[in-house]
């Protein structure tokens, strides 16, 4: 874990600590450039309103993604069924995809309001479209030979999509799924800084108007603490559900 | 006659891939298809197997005299295709849960034949674990658990290496005796053609038509030995003359 990690702690530590010498060389303001000490301290002392924060947010990613999770299976199993759905489908799919959000979030607001539901359709229209890919090139990809092998055994549609589709396509859904999934967090928070009661991207804001940078700081490195640890999850995931990846492929 | 095959042709719109192929496989006897590649050996199996999409074809396949009933053919592709997300016990019994038997019966019926097949204390191993002949060995035993009538192997050693092909021709040649198995062979390998066959059956450049039956007359059980005895040489010499005619 150590030798996995250190690389990676080393250089974030080294950014911090020229940051938070430059900082001090300079003599910036803090309302313009706080110090990651600084920002560490704030933080702190702030921790209960940064948590009471955290909190709606994490509830709103995890809605959130669910939803799109199971709108993403669906589509992707029924394409994977339907020639016909799969050309229906994918333009859309797209589209989906090309939706500028910066503008339909706002719109979204003003017509389902400050609620959950506004929020839950951002993240899930940012993390819908990579997982619904993933897995449908994912069933794509089952090799010809293996159909044959099934169909030879006489083996329905279904069943072949049981025994071979379906696990074949695992490596891909998770690998869409980690995309997914760093998408997800800065959905939601981009979605409350549109407009919401509570939530990291909505204290971000107000910090923000306040002029104090530091905890708009603070509020960023729990933003991305959330995603990484997120991220990690994915693989725990992983491995729950496709054991057999290890022994072959590491 | 086991399996009768009268005339049978294959086309892809008006790309003709098998033009009039007739050949019959007595119970129990192994009969191999040799050809130049690209000739359609493979989609000759597609047809008995009945899995050739957007194909026309044409002519009769019978087994026992009658229209082909049920599933009579196991195939075995020439990847092994053992799926890594299951242990090699429950890769064997595929074909029996695809065909609705139950898991529990399924692994006791594949688990029986894990002695026989050499792969005995693997049932519970990945098939990542397995080496390239004892994979091929768990593809066959996938194939024949299902108590298919005829088996259709694919050039199911064309992957291995020329010493364990060896090794691999003489188990088959012994687990046919033992089994009794009805048996067609696709290689483009003229010896093991020659080596395992009770006749060899040699189809032209594509669209593919049956060249000649060449009889390979050895006693069975094949060994080793017999790679080198001159009947053979004659046979792999005649093969290999209609082959580059």
């Amino acid at each position: 874990m150590i030798r996995r990690l250190g690389p990676a702690l080393l250089v974030v530590g080294l950014l911090l600590a020229v940051w938070q010498v430059a900082v001090t060389v300079s003599g910036v303001a803090p309302q313009v450039l706080p110090s990651p000490a600084r920002v560490l301290e704030q933080g702190w002392a702030f921790r209960d309103a940064l948590w009471a924060n955290t909190l709606p947010t994490v509830q709103v990613t995890a809605i959130g993604f669910a939803v799109s999770l199971m709108v993403a299976w669906s589509v992707a199993v029924a394409v994977d069924f339907s020639p016909w759905l799969r050309r229906a489908l994918t333009p859309l799919l797209v589209a989906s995809q090309t939706l500028p959000v910066i503008a339909i979030a706002p719109l979204l607001i003003i017509w389902f309001g400050f609620g959950l539901l506004p929020k839950v359709l951002v993240i899930a229209l940012v993390t819908f479209f990579p997982v619904a890919v993933g897995l449908i090139e994912g069933f794509a990809a089952t090799d010809r030979s293996a159909t044959a092998l099934l169909r030879s055994m006489g083996a329905s549609r279904w069943q072949r999509f049981r025994y071979v589709r379906l696990p074949g396509a695992m490596p891909s859904f998770f690998t869409s799924l980690r995309i997914a999934i760093t998408y997800a967090v800065t959905g939601a928070i981009f979605a409350e800084y549109v407009g919401a009661r509570a939530g990291l991207g909505i204290f971000m804001q107000l910090q923000r108007n306040q002029f104090r940078t530091d905890l708009v700081l603070a509020a960023v490195a729990v933003t991305a603490a959330l995603s990484v640890t997120l991220f990690g999850l994915t693989y725990l995931v992983q491995r729950l559900v496709t054991p057999w990846y290890r022994g072959d492929h590491r | 006659m086991k399996v009768s095959v009268r005339d049978l042709a294959v086309s892809y719109g008006d790309r003709p891939v098998l033009s009039g192929v007739s050949l019959d496989v007595a119970a129990g006897e192994f009969v191999s298809v040799v050809g130049p590649s690209g000739c359609g050996k493979s989609t000759l199996f597609g047809a008995l197997t009945g899995i050739l999409d957007g194909a026309t074809t044409t002519g009769t396949v019978t087994v026992d005299g009658g229209p082909v009933r049920g599933a009579p053919f196991g195939y075995m592709p020439q990847q092994d295709l053992l799926f890594p997300w299951r242990t090699v016990l429950d890769n064997t019994t595929l074909g029996l849960e695809v065909a609705g038997v139950s898991r529990r019966e399924a692994r006791a019926r594949a688990g029986e034949l894990f002695e026989p097949f050499g792969l005995a204390g693997f049932e519970q191993s990945r098939p990542g674990e397995l080496s390239g002949g004892m994979r091929q060995r768990a593809a066959l035993l996938r194939t024949v658990v299902g108590g298919r009538e005829v088996l259709l192997l694919d050039e199911p050693f064309g992957a291995l290496d020329a010493l364990t092909r060896t090794g691999m021709q003489e188990w088959l040649d012994a687990m046919r005796g033992r089994y009794g198995w009805t048996t067609l062979l696709i290689t483009h390998d003229v010896r093991e053609a020659a080596f395992l066959s009770d006749r060899v059956v040699v189809f032209s450049p594509r669209p593919a038509a049956v060249r000649r039956v060449v009889p390979v007359d050895l006693p069975r059980p094949r060994t080793r030995a017999m790679l080198t005895d001159p009947r053979i040489a004659a046979v792999e010499a005649e093969l290999l003359d209609v082959l580059h005619s």
